[in-house]
């Protein structure tokens, strides 16, 4: 890991230490996905500087940071939205930065990724949304099909809302669908960008527990990106601070809520 | 020549920066818009190879297409008639005046014929379908963009380009020459209406006497010309569409860009087009 700050450095490391007596990390070959020095610019402007990153199945890893760090853009290049400038990403064994467009695709059909504004697309109706990946992907009968999308969405709480379209439900509502859409698949990892952004405590909560629900009853590996303490504290079980493009810390909500180094402090200030 | 060879040693003092910056500007303004144009160019060849290469994979998006050729088509029916038949009784009105005062009113019939099915019908048809059609898909697909529907579709391991470009291209080939036919059939008879009224004339006489020296290679070229025209709304559109970005004033960029673009690629691609019509069909 690269660090920008010499003093967040040393915090870091011996952080860094202590966390990897606690909580040892994934090992990279049972890993679920592993990134490894992954650099990324826009023009002159480096996002990510050398990031590593190791998640196994079951983990919710949540990366922090402030806006404008690539917390966003992270994601993008780990389903192959987006190319990096080097380094690697294996999802469950596989380079996805070197792979052809078909084999991008084969790997991506074992992640769900939930966008920011839920990106729905809004010409279909709930039902229609969530079928989308199992029409393309899945040889299901229309009635099992059907079976699956009822399943999925009285998982979210939307098994009511099926002929509705996008535009007729609320943002929360919108989330709890793109969740439901993510996971139509039943993929071993989920990707989650800012699942509670926008929303109110009450329905950030139920979306919380939503992702733990998942992913206790289907043990998936979860990268979620937020800005959102509360919900960090509640789903993490690693949380990983980005900074400058650089991940300054790592190590569980208390451990980087009980640091007292300067930035970390002042990042989780709200919270104390 | 001497004068001239003078000149740049009296502006060397104070004149010279100013002159410098003059150059600079003038090279700007004549750099930039030429290297924005080749840039385009450049990026729309990247699209069209996408969009190539994905249309070569299964699945073929039947579906899609299906629903493309409802939208495009069938929806655009109304105008293309109407526009056609506009054209057909404008085209009788003026010609009759002409025709008359030289006293050939019995070619007005093939006159009309002629000019619609020729010129009037295809280019009318790929004018209106680039309105329509070329700022609904800029729209649509510059909304998909910004609002990360498209990334959605490709995250979920589905090509856009197979799905949401190919299909509309397609679409468009498809439809306009057969939206020609339509423009070309509601020109004719708008125009038989137009004359009947000035000068009765029976439908049946008028069609005898407009199609009476055309063959069928007569209209064959110039309706299946429209599928270029097709090509190039679909093509244009969905790529200013995809390349959408910020936000709700992008879309509208989109949208009106796709259609000024469509509509100046159909004027120019018409000349050419006439010009090659002529060489293999004279």
């Amino acid at each position: 890991m690269m660090h920008a700050n010499p003093d967040l450095t040393m915090l870091t490391t011996e952080t860094g230490d202590k966390r990897a007596m606690e909580n040892p990390e994934p090992d990279n070959a049972s890993a679920a996905m592993v990134v490894q020095g992954l650099y990324k610019s826009y023009g002159a402007q480096r996002l990510l500087n050398g990031i590593d990153l190791t998640v196994s199945s079951g983990e919710t890893l949540v990366v922090l940071g402030r806006s404008g760090t690539g917390k966003s853009v992270l994601l993008k290049l780990i389903i192959g939205l987006q190319k990096p400038d080097s380094g690697s990403i294996r999802v469950h064994g596989e380079e996805i930065t070197s792979a052809n467009r078909e084999a991008v695709n084969n790997i991506r059909k074992t992640m769900g990724f939930l966008f920011q504004h839920a990106a729905l697309y809004d010409s279909l109706t709930v039902e229609e949304n969530v079928a989308f990946p199992l029409r393309r992907h899945t040889t299901m009968s229309a009635a099992q099909r059907g079976d699956r999308i009822q399943e999925l969405l009285a998982g979210v709480g939307m098994e009511r809302e099926l002929k509705k379209m996008p535009s007729d439900i609320s943002g929360g509502m919108q989330k709890r669908v793109g969740l439901a859409r993510a996971m139509a698949l039943e993929p071993g990892i989920l990707l989650l960008d800012e699942p509670t952004a926008g929303l109110d405590p009450i329905t950030s909560r139920e979306i919380d527990e939503l992702i733990l629900k998942l992913q206790e009853e289907r043990d998936v590996a979860s990268i979620v990106v937020t800005h959102d303490l509360h919900s960090a504290k509640r789903i993490a079980d690693r949380i990983v601070l980005l900074h400058e493009g650089n991940a300054v810390m790592e190590g569980t909500f208390d451990e980087l809520a009980g640091s007292d180094d300067k930035f970390v402090a002042e990042f989780f200030k709200q919270d104390s | 020549m001497s004068d001239n060879t003078r000149a740049p040693s009296r502006v060397t003092g104070d004149d010279a920066p100013q002159l410098m910056s003059l150059s600079r500007s003038a090279f700007t303004s004549i750099f930039l818009p030429v290297n924005g144009f080749l840039e385009w160019f450049g990026e729309l060849g990247i699209f069209v190879g996408q969009v190539i290469r994905a249309a070569m994979r299964r699945p073929f998006e039947g579906r899609e297409l299906i629903r493309q050729l409802d939208d495009i088509g069938s929806k655009s029916l109304p105008l293309v008639a109407l526009a056609g038949s506009a054209v057909g009784a404008v085209l009788a009105l003026e010609s009759r005046y002409s025709l008359v005062r030289f006293g050939a009113r019995s070619m007005l019939p093939a006159a009309i014929v002629f000019s619609i099915v020729h010129e009037m019908g295809p280019v009318v048809t790929g004018l209106v379908v680039s309105g329509r059609v070329g700022a609904g898909i800029g729209a649509e697909l510059g909304s998909m963009k910004v609002t990360e529907q498209i990334d959605a579709i490709e995250a979920s391991g589905v090509n856009p380009y197979k799905l949401l470009a190919f299909t509309r291209i397609l679409a468009c080939i498809l439809m306009l020459p057969l939206l020609t036919l339509a423009a070309d059939f509601c020109g004719v008879c708008a125009g038989w209406i137009a004359d009947t009224l000035a000068d009765p004339i029976s439908f049946h006489k008028f069609l005898h006497s407009g199609f009476g020296g055309t063959s069928f290679s007569d209209f064959l070229a110039p309706t299946f010309r429209t599928a270029v025209f097709g090509l190039i709304i679909g093509t244009i559109a969905c790529f200013q569409g995809m390349r959408s970005q910020g936000g709700t004033q992008g879309v509208g960029r989109s949208a009106t860009s796709s259609v000024v673009l469509a509509s100046l690629f159909v004027i120019l691609a018409d000349v050419i087009l006439v010009k090659l019509i002529l060489v293999f069909f004279p």
